[in-house]
């Protein structure tokens, strides 16, 4: 080919290379949108609990979004006992009513596994690693990092809505009382 | 130029190939069935004068059946049970008014099964004169809602036969929001829905001769000319067919088919603006490939 | 001995070269390989094709994500979670069945092409094989393709196709449960269709495109005229600047740069009839869920299938068979059945014209009756079509080898 029209072919070629690039970013974006979960899988992401069904010191395992939910309603010694142990820990306790209860994620957070209620010693065992919590699921012995996270809740008269975002939940997420799940 | 007759020629051949396999075979498949716009020309037109006040009366004998929810006026008994009585739940009266031609409501209430075309029909001829039809008629225009959404249209026109699965509408309504037992995975309240619409729909599958399909995206498996003639008077399209005439407006029907395409074609709108922009961006595409190829040609000929 | 230079920094062009030869590779494969200077668009249907199976790929991907091979979920999994609820799911399922349709439409104007200039010949009859085992693989791949929605044409077409595995009379039922893996196409036949169509199929027709592309290596592609170009000589006279007088032009950039030119024509019509007009491609009957125990009004294959189906349907079931197997494998022999030593287009050919355009005329006359009832005249209209089809090719020898070598 002619070389003195090498230049002129360049820019051509560039100018149609770019402009495909363009496309290929549209492209790329119709494929971001078709890996995102469904708008059904969405839409089933909130968990209305019941709280008045729990009875004191009884942990019930819940679901949300396809995790399970510590939900464990704590008796009147127990927060008095927390009152004068461990007063930060009564921040993870959500107050519905006269009930005082602990509601968390419950997967370690250290890998994921679910960690054991022990009554006879009102704490969580993590038989995987060796994690301990305290009754109101905040970390004891390493590894985990943290307590157990507090999913999203909105109190809504004497139900516990998961899965919205009322002000109780987003006070404990200005405190860092829990992490963003 | 020599190509250009070459695509000219293929272009030929490829246009007279899909009119072939598409509106020509398809002209011969299916018969041509004049619509009339919804304005059933074979009853005659009405002469009296509805007095809506003197209709409010007269509906009296139609609440031992139907509800008028919207009057405050409830169902006498629950859809299954009326289906066990009559084969089909008897419809809610609130916006008929809305929704169906007055017309045709009139000479339905004087002779269902005549006007419907249809043999299964469990209501009786409910108003002895014409003047009583037509008072019962205005009646129900003057009770109904200024604005009936599409789904309305669709429940009170279709629901209580067909069901809408991808709309969750079942001949019952809304399939209820329930949970299962975290234990066992059992969900009880699911299960007893279930058992009450599969009664239900056994009752609908004996009153109709089988059980009415689900229309959740019946817009696509039928054109929208069969569709509108069909729905117009079905026995025109399928002859013998157990579906009654029921004769909605234009603007109801129009309703109707609105939900029809939310169901059945819900991507539309995003369609129709995406595809703009990609043809758009073709058009340009090859207006650019071609002065890259002209460029690169240059000096070869 | 290959020789490795320490000193070349690593993933340099030098230290590539001396590891994958990519020098060499980009002169073999595209810079060098010649393509000859006398050609139309029609020569560029390969790489459509090519652009059209990466859609297809691409496009497929993406409803493998969600598509379930179940006979319970299969319909909604593909005409709920898909077209309402996947982020542009509908989009991915749209380029598909406009893609597979369209698709034979180029195949068609690709093979029609090579008949006309008489591209299956002389050292090119292994590209015509090859091309002919690509349409096969691809009528087994759309064909598969089609049972996957699980709607009423899914099952119906299921159901009547492997019936023909029973061969008529032989009553060969026990192949056609084989096949099935059940008494009627179910569960254990829509698995095993879903993993042809994902896995080996495709897995198939890249192996063979490749083969496609290798054959076309050595005898070169044919150019408007059927001229025998000595390539060598060519390509040294291109090299020493001598674009114009030179008979042969690069593949890449310079027969590229036009590929890329009418792919982007196609491209525009390809997507106007994804977001505008894609009925055709993707048939109302098959919205209806498939239903064992209701044969729609209406069954017919997809357009590409017709001519075949055609071929097949005025006739009583044996001859019928036999009739649909012939054309079946008929194309693959054309480069010997045509006995003439001439490549060159029709035009030029003589009474190998008027056989080109019969043929071409007839196959459609026969798509057409594929899909109409076969009642009345369509049917007598169909039967002649078909003997017509098997005249044509019964006389294909005799008026080749009495052709005048040019």
């Amino acid at each position: 080919m002619a070389t003195n029209n090498k230049g002129r072919r360049d820019f051509m070629g560039m100018a149609l290379g770019g402009f495909t690039a363009l496309g290929g970013i549209g492209a790329l974006y119709a494929m971001k949108r078709t890996w995102d979960p469904l708008p059904s899988v969405k839409a089933a992401g909130f968990t209305t609990l019941n709280m008045k069904e729990y009875e004191d010191n009884k942990l019930v395992v819940e679901k949300w979004r396809g995790k399970p939910i510590f939900v464990l309603k704590h008796s009147a010694d127990i927060i008095e006992k927390l009152k004068k142990e461990k007063p930060d820990d009564l921040k993870r306790v959500i107050k519905i009513g006269d009930g005082h209860y602990t509601v968390c994620i419950g997967l370690c957070t250290h890998l994921g596994c679910i960690p054991g209620f022990r009554p006879e010693t009102n704490d969580f065992l993590c038989a995987c690693h060796g994690g301990m919590y305290d009754v109101t699921a905040q970390v004891t012995k390493a590894p985990p990092p943290r307590g157990l996270d507090i999913p999203p809740f909105k109190i809504d008269g004497d139900k516990l809505v998961l899965g919205e975002e009322g002000p109780e939940y987003k006070k404990m997420l200005a405190d860092g009382i829990t992490m963003p799940v | 130029m020599k190509e250009l007759k070459i695509l000219g020629i293929v272009t030929v051949f490829t246009l007279i190939l899909y009119w072939g396999v598409e509106p020509f075979a398809h002209s011969q498949m299916h018969k041509h069935v004049e619509g009339h716009d919804f304005t059933y020309p074979d009853l005659p037109a009405v002469k009296a004068k509805g007095n809506a006040e003197n209709g409010k009366n007269l509906v009296m004998a139609c609440v031992g059946c139907h509800s008028i929810t919207s009057q405050n006026m409830p169902a006498p008994m629950d859809p299954v049970m009326s289906a066990q009585t009559y084969g089909v739940n008897p419809p809610d009266l609130s916006n008929i008014g809305a929704l169906f031609d007055e017309k045709f409501l009139a000479h339905f209430l004087l002779d269902p099964a005549k006007v419907t075309k249809s043999k299964h029909f469990a209501m009786p001829p409910s108003a002895g004169s014409e003047q009583d039809a037509a008072d019962i008629v205005a009646y129900f225009k003057s009770i109904a809602p200024k604005e009936v959404s599409p789904k309305e249209a669709y429940a009170a026109a279709c629901g209580r036969c067909h069901a809408n699965r991808y709309g969750h509408w079942t001949q019952l309504g809304d399939v209820p929001k329930t949970k299962s037992n975290i234990k066992t995975g059992v969900d009880l309240d699911a299960l007893e829905f279930k058992k009450k619409l599969g009664i239900y729909q056994n009752k609908l599958a004996d009153y109709m001769g089988k059980l009415p399909p689900d229309l959740s995206i019946i817009i696509r498996a039928r054109s929208e000319d069969f569709l509108e003639t069909f729905v117009e008077d079905p026995q025109s399209q399928l002859p013998g067919t157990a579906m009654p005439r029921v004769g909605l407006t234009k603007e109801g029907y129009e309703k109707v088919k609105a939900y029809l395409e939310e169901t059945g074609d819900p991507s539309k709108p995003l369609r129709e603006k995406t595809g703009p922009w990609v043809v758009g961006f073709f058009v340009i595409f090859a207006f650019l490939a071609f002065l890259w190829k002209k460029s690169i040609w240059k000096g070869h000929h | 001995m290959a020789h490795f230079d320490e000193n070349a920094r690593p993933f340099s062009h030098k230290w590539l070269n001396e590891r994958l030869a990519i020098d060499t590779l980009k002169r073999v494969l595209s810079t060098e390989y010649w393509i000859p200077k006398n050609i139309n668009f029609l020569w560029a249907m390969g790489m459509v094709l090519a652009a059209t199976f990466g859609l297809l790929l691409v496009s497929g991907i993406f409803l493998l994500m969600y598509y379930q091979p179940n006979t319970q979920l299969a319909f909604d999994s593909v005409n709920y979670t898909i077209m309402s609820e996947v982020g542009y799911g509908w989009l991915w399922r749209h380029i598909h069945g406009v893609g597979a349709s369209v698709v034979f439409l180029i195949i068609y104007i690709h093979m029609f092409t090579g008949i006309y200039y008489g591209s299956y010949k002389k050292g090119r009859e292994l590209i015509w094989l090859s091309g002919m085992l690509l349409f096969v693989l691809f009528s087994a791949e759309a064909f598969s393709g089609y049972m996957l929605p699980w709607g009423q044409m899914s099952y119906w077409a299921g159901m009547v196709i492997t019936n023909l595995f029973s061969g008529g009379s032989l009553h060969a039922n026990g192949l056609v449960e084989w096949i099935r893996g059940d008494y009627v196409p179910g569960q254990a036949f829509l698995n095993r269709f879903f993993m042809l169509h994902v896995l080996l199929i495709p897995l198939a027709i890249i192996g063979v495109i490749v083969l496609h592309f290798g054959t076309l290596r050595i005898p070169h592609v044919n150019n408007q005229d059927g001229e025998e170009i000595d390539f060598e000589e060519a390509a040294e006279l291109y090299k020493a600047g001598k674009v114009k007088e030179s008979k042969v032009i690069p593949f890449n950039p310079v027969f590229l740069s036009k590929d890329i030119f009418v792919m982007g024509i196609y491209f525009i019509l390809f997507f106007y009839l994804v977001f505008y007009h894609f009925e055709f491609a993707m048939d109302p009957v098959n919205f209806d869920p498939a239903n064992p125990l209701k044969t729609p009004t209406h069954i017919y294959p997809e357009w590409y299938f017709l001519w075949s189906y055609e071929v097949l349907r005025p006739f009583p079931t044996d001859p019928g068979l036999i009739a649909f197997a012939f054309a079946q494998v008929i194309f693959f022999l054309l480069p010997f059945l045509d006995r003439s030593p001439n490549v060159a287009p029709a035009s030029r050919r003589g009474a190998f014209k008027f056989w080109f355009w019969a043929l071409l005329i007839d196959m459609i006359v026969l798509t057409f009756m594929g899909k109409l009832p076969p009642e009345g005249i369509w049917s007598t209209i169909g039967l002649v079509a078909a003997v017509t089809f098997i005249g044509l090719w019964i006389a294909l020898p005799i008026i080749t080898s009495k052709e005048k070598k040019l």
